[in-house]
């Protein structure tokens, strides 16, 4: 379960994000909208644990992500997966190697092969040896999905997934997603600006403006 | 997966400047390497074959000539001295010791040395095989030339005269190998060693009758005399003594080996330098490399973070990245150094000169290492806590 109570984050005094309470179960579909300017990566930032906000707290099965006792890195990574808009694959590093990246970094006990399955269950085993820029847009988006849930993460977030996609493809990213919560037994949580998609999730968390 | 997989993908991912940073070092070290080992084992040796000789008497002439004839046997002798004044020497109260030398022969390029046994004594040397020498035209060879001969006891050699191979071969007056020495690790290695009554036997050929024989006996003399002191005060007065003497010269080996070293200083000094240059300018373009590098590699730092690394791994993975490139560099630097000494010492070898191997370990070559691999450590210093310091949600943004 993720809790955020009272979150708010400012940029050199200027006020980006106010968000609403939330209350977050295990397996629910959340979509973050709201118009640019609006703090939904700001947001989703701050649920990921890299961005502490300048007031509030998130909270993790009841632990907080930012206040005391201080998370490491490794407990935050295995408990939260990330999807981020440019999918930022090393290029340097194979498919197959990108996804191990995550298990090695996070300190997780699945095994080598778990990357394989994933990459299999996602549709791109094939293509596990291949790096990043021998790879399609799909195939990149498959591969940093599976990099995101190999951690079996309890809560799988995502930026902005259709960006620049066709229905066609907005809708395959989507149902991937869904896919891959369903296979980690993670709550998901995307942003985005894309009105396409919005009514295909359980929850929509509307993120106006802030007053100045 | 594993940490220095992570490092090699990295680097591969700009080839030309890793093998440039590598290159570079590995140059300099192959430089100081060879230079340390050099000039490590050459002062050693010279040292070493000096010692216990206070003083080289020999013909006028160049001192730094004489200490290299007589002593390391490396250069021509400076002339002859009369034989009356090795008697003379012995006389003299301030000395304790007169090995006389007598060069003129050779046996492939191997000295062939007229001397008296104290000489072996003074080395400290001791017989392999056989026996010192008991009459005239019986040697006593070293450990270096028994190698390369692969003369034994009770083979034998015909001197060639002159002091390099390839002169007129003294087939008539053969020389029987008598004793073989152990190595010294001291020039004795390197020498043939006979009676002094060998080389006059040798060059003086049969005397016609009685009168001739007198005269060449009269005539007799050596090429140098290797002198030890008696007391300290010895210094101050022997070589006063002995240059009053209008045919001889007193050269300190003391002396004329610091003046050597000061004149090879140069060199050595010049080398040390360029060594150190190269491995500056190599660690430069390392901070360089990895410095811009950096910004390339924003967005998987970044991720890496993302992913659950902690600022100090992402900053240990940096480091390894230049320990790994200082490794490469100081084992190929060390390898082309070591090849380059040994070439050196073969072409040392092949002129019975000086012994000087690859095999012979310095203290100073882990010095090379540790400050190779300490300023590969602060050359990634920087762009290590830059990386470790880098805002993930906002460079993931820029992305």
């Amino acid at each position: 379960m993720l809790t955020v109570r009272s979150v708010a984050h400012r940029y050199g005094g200027r006020r980006v994000l106010v968000a609403p309470d939330l209350t977050l179960a295990a397996g629910v579909h959340c979509v973050l909208v709201g118009p640019s300017g609006s703090g939904k990566s700001t947001l989703l930032n701050i649920l990921a644990g890299i961005l502490p906000p300048t007031a509030g707290d998130v909270a993790l099965q009841g632990e907080p992500l930012y206040t005391a006792p201080a998370r490491d890195d490794r407990w935050r990574a295995r408990r939260i997966g990330v999807v981020p808009q440019r999918l930022h694959l090393l290029a340097s590093l194979s498919a197959r190697d990108n996804v191990r990246l995550a298990q090695y970094l996070a300190g997780s006990d699945s095994d080598d092969a778990e990357s394989d399955r994933l990459l299999a269950a996602l549709g791109v085993e094939a293509r596990a040896d291949a790096r990043p820029g021998e790879l399609s847009a799909g195939e990149q988006q498959r591969v940093a999905i599976a990099r995101a849930i190999v951690n079996r993460p309890q809560v799988l977030l995502a930026d902005e997934p259709t960006s620049s996609l066709d229905d066609d493809n907005a809708r395959t990213a989507i149902d991937l997603l869904f896919e891959a919560a369903r296979m980690a037994g993670a709550l998901l949580v995307v942003a985005t600006h894309d009105a396409r998609v919005r009514a295909r999730f359980d929850r929509t968390v509307e993120l106006s403006r802030p007053p100045p | 997966m594993n940490a220095l997989r992570i490092v090699l993908a990295q680097l591969a991912r700009r080839p030309l400047q890793t093998v440039l940073a590598i290159v570079l070092l590995a140059l300099g070290v192959a430089t100081l390497t060879f230079v340390v080992l050099v000039q490590g084992q050459l002062s050693k040796q010279l040292a070493r074959d000096a010692q216990g000789i206070d003083l080289v008497v020999g013909a006028k002439g160049s001192p730094l000539q004489l200490i290299l004839s007589a002593l390391y046997h490396v250069d021509v002798p400076t002339g002859n001295v009369p034989l009356a004044a090795m008697d003379q020497l012995r006389r003299n109260r301030l000395v304790a010791q007169v090995i006389p030398v007598s060069l003129g022969d050779n046996y492939r390029g191997f000295r062939i040395v007229g001397t008296e046994p104290a000489l072996i004594e003074h080395y400290g040397a001791r017989l392999a095989g056989g026996a010192l020498w008991t009459a005239p035209m019986q040697s006593v060879i070293g450990s270096e030339v028994a190698r390369v001969t692969q003369l034994a006891v009770g083979g034998t050699l015909a001197g060639t005269h002159g002091l390099a191979q390839g002169g007129a071969v003294h087939e008539e007056a053969r020389y029987e190998v008598v004793g073989v020495l152990s190595p010294t690790g001291t020039v004795l290695d390197r020498l043939v060693l006979t009676d002094k009554a060998s080389v006059w036997r040798v060059h003086e050929g049969d005397p016609a009758d009685d009168a001739e024989r007198r005269v060449l006996e009269e005539e007799r003399e050596v090429t140098a005399l290797l002198v030890r002191y008696a007391s300290p005060m010895a210094a101050a007065i022997v070589p006063r003594q002995v240059n009053a003497e209008s045919r001889l010269m007193a050269a300190s080996p003391a002396n004329e080996l610091a003046r050597l070293f000061a004149v090879m200083g140069v060199g050595i000094d010049t080398m040390r330098i360029f060594g150190g240059v190269l491995v500056a300018s190599s660690l430069l373009a390392l901070f360089v490399t990895l410095y811009n590098a950096l910004e390339e590699r924003r967005y998987d730092i970044a991720i890496m973070r993302l992913l659950g690394a902690s600022r100090a791994r992402v900053a240990i993975l940096l480091l390894m990245e230049s320990w790994l490139l200082a490794l490469v560099a100081l084992l190929a630097g060390l390898a082309l150094g070591l090849a380059a000494v040994a070439i050196v010492g073969n072409w040392l070898a092949q002129s019975r000169a000086f012994v000087v191997s690859p095999g012979t370990f310095a203290p100073e070559l882990l010095w090379i290492g540790i400050v190779a691999v300490g300023a590969a450590t602060l050359a990634a210093a920087l762009p290590a806590w830059r990386a470790s310091r880098m805002d993930i949600a906002a460079t993931l943004a820029r992305g």
